[in-house]
């Protein structure tokens, strides 16, 4: 089993913490000039999210949790599961509903995403940063206003709503920024 | 010629805060100079070091006339031991400010080398002690009038707990209400690490928020090398100074008594050996002046680093260091 000592804690480290997978967040040392030495951690859950702070005496080891990133291009979906191939060894992988919550409404096929990986089982996938989506409804655009002034709610073919100009209209490719959710640009076919 | 662009080698310091650090140092050397106290420089390197448990003493090896073989020497992890043979000595009064080691600490408030000002007062009690550091605090940062809080009053105001009296399961049941999670390695045989626990977390981000905080009256159990005065309960005569939750000095009415030293540095070997840490031997001649005479005096040791962070206003350490240990 690997372990880490408190020496080796730093912002990004995956441990294991109640038997679920978390990644570090912050670490500060505190001692009193006469007494023990403690390392007080801040963590998130990767499976639920939740940041948690714990305490550990100074020089105490904590159990490594197996988890990696791995860029990875969505296929498609089944219903139930959706399934990532690896492009350069055609690797492919299933993830469950739970690990794409946040990101399902970015999936495109064929897109790379970064699935991290838990033992070898999705835990989160995280969308590229900028993806390029299809119009398949908004209000009729109004010819001519590219002033960008106003804004109205577009779907996009993946089912996410975004703010769009009023001069946006269906069918239109619009690049999207998936970390804001914001509209960037419209974009060529 | 290798690339070295990415090279951090730029100061963490702002040159206005490396500024700053010369002009406390002036005035601090200022400050003692006024009040005859006697500039010494003892040694960094002795043959052997602090016996307390939580302290890490860097080792390394001097090889060359006298040890053909090499010598262990120890760093300092403060200049206590040696300041106090001068004092048996009969130097009177005396102050050093320089560079101490301590092996294991690094953090927002920790570097393992730092700059520490030490001081000792033949004849003063521990009261007269702490009106001079809060004289040097206030000429220094120009802090508003301190506040004096027992560690029993200080416990009990911010943790809502007696330290003297409360059961490990107790320290333990309000680390859980302030929802402090339970350190995995730390013993229930441990109740000065329990202490530590809520001294870190709960009571120490408290203290010296609106004024400068001193903090007296110990658990004997962590009187370190100042006397115990009998009592019900029974106190170290130790004080410490916290200014923005930052501990920034730490005093005694000094230890005096060689027996009772030699004690102390058993009862603290054998806690070494049942953590697995490296024995330490005592230090004889620290042994022999105490059995000479220390005079009677009480001394105080000073984070000099923090106290700039103080004056900066820094969030940490680096900001006041000129290169702080992952940059060296």
């Amino acid at each position: 089993m690997a372990t880490y000592s408190t020496n080796e804690f730093k912002s990004g480290l995956k441990i294991m913490m109640d038997n679920d997978p978390c990644s570090i967040l912050e670490n500060e040392f505190v001692k009193p000039g006469k007494g023990q030495a403690f390392s007080r951690v801040k963590f998130r859950n990767l499976k639920n999210g939740r940041v948690i702070e714990r305490t550990f005496k100074s020089g105490d080891t904590v159990e490594a949790a197996d988890v990696v990133d791995v860029e990875m291009q969505y296929l498609y979906s089944d219903g139930q599961h959706w399934h990532f191939m690896v492009p350069e060894t055609f690797e492919q992988i299933a993830a469950d509903a739970p690990a794409v919550e946040d990101t399902i409404k970015w999936l495109k096929e064929q897109d790379v995403c970064v699935i991290t990986l838990w033992n070898g089982v999705p835990l989160s996938v995280m969308p590229p940063n900028t993806v390029t989506l299809k119009v398949v409804d908004t209000d009729p655009g109004l010819r001519g206003d590219t002033s960008g002034g106003g804004t109205k709610p577009a779907t996009l073919e993946t089912g996410a709503v975004v703010r769009v100009p009023l001069f946006v209209e269906i069918g239109d490719l619009l690049k999207v920024n998936t970390r804001t959710g914001e509209y960037l640009s419209r974009a060529k076919a | 010629m290798q690339d070295n662009l990415l090279v951090e080698w730029r100061p963490t310091a702002a040159l206005e805060n490396l500024r700053l650090r010369a002009c406390v140092l002036a005035a601090i050397r200022r400050f003692f100079a006024e009040r005859g106290v006697l500039e010494v420089e003892t040694p960094i390197l002795s043959s052997t070091t602090v016996t307390d448990p939580h302290l890490h003493s860097f080792t390394t090896c001097y090889t060359g006339p006298g040890a053909p073989q090499g010598r262990t020497l120890c760093l300092q992890t403060s200049p206590e031991f040696a300041m106090k043979r001068l004092l048996a000595a009969g130097s009177g009064p005396i102050y050093q400010m320089g560079k101490v080691f301590r092996n294991e600490e690094a953090g927002r408030r920790h570097n393992p080398e730092f700059t520490l000002l030490e001081w000792y007062r033949p004849e003063f009690d521990l009261a007269a002690l702490m009106s001079e550091v809060e004289a040097l605090i206030r000429l220094l940062i120009g802090a508003p009038q301190a506040e004096c809080l027992s560690y029993a009053d200080a416990f009990v105001r911010h943790a809502g707990i007696n330290p003297h009296a409360a059961t490990v399961a107790e320290l333990k049941h309000c680390a859980l209400i302030q929802n402090i999670s339970e350190p995995p390695g730390l013993d229930d045989s441990d109740r000065d690490g329990w202490l530590d626990l809520l001294l870190t977390h709960v009571v120490e981000p408290q203290l010296g928020i609106e004024r400068p905080t001193f903090i007296f009256d110990y658990p004997p159990s962590q009187a370190a090398l100042a006397c115990v005065r009998p009592g019900n309960p029974a106190v170290a005569e130790r004080f410490e100074l916290y200014i923005n939750g930052i501990e920034l000095a730490n005093g005694y009415h000094e230890l005096g008594d060689a027996a009772e030293q030699r004690r102390r540095f058993d009862v603290d070997r054998a806690k070494r050996r049942a953590a697995g840490l490296p024995d330490i031997l005592p230090d004889e001649r620290l042994l022999a002046a105490l059995q000479h005479g220390l005079p009677d005096c009480c001394g105080v040791a000073l984070g000099v680093d923090r106290l700039l962070m103080i004056a900066a206003k820094a969030q940490a350490i680096d900001e006041v260091l000129a290169f702080p240990v992952d940059r060296v």
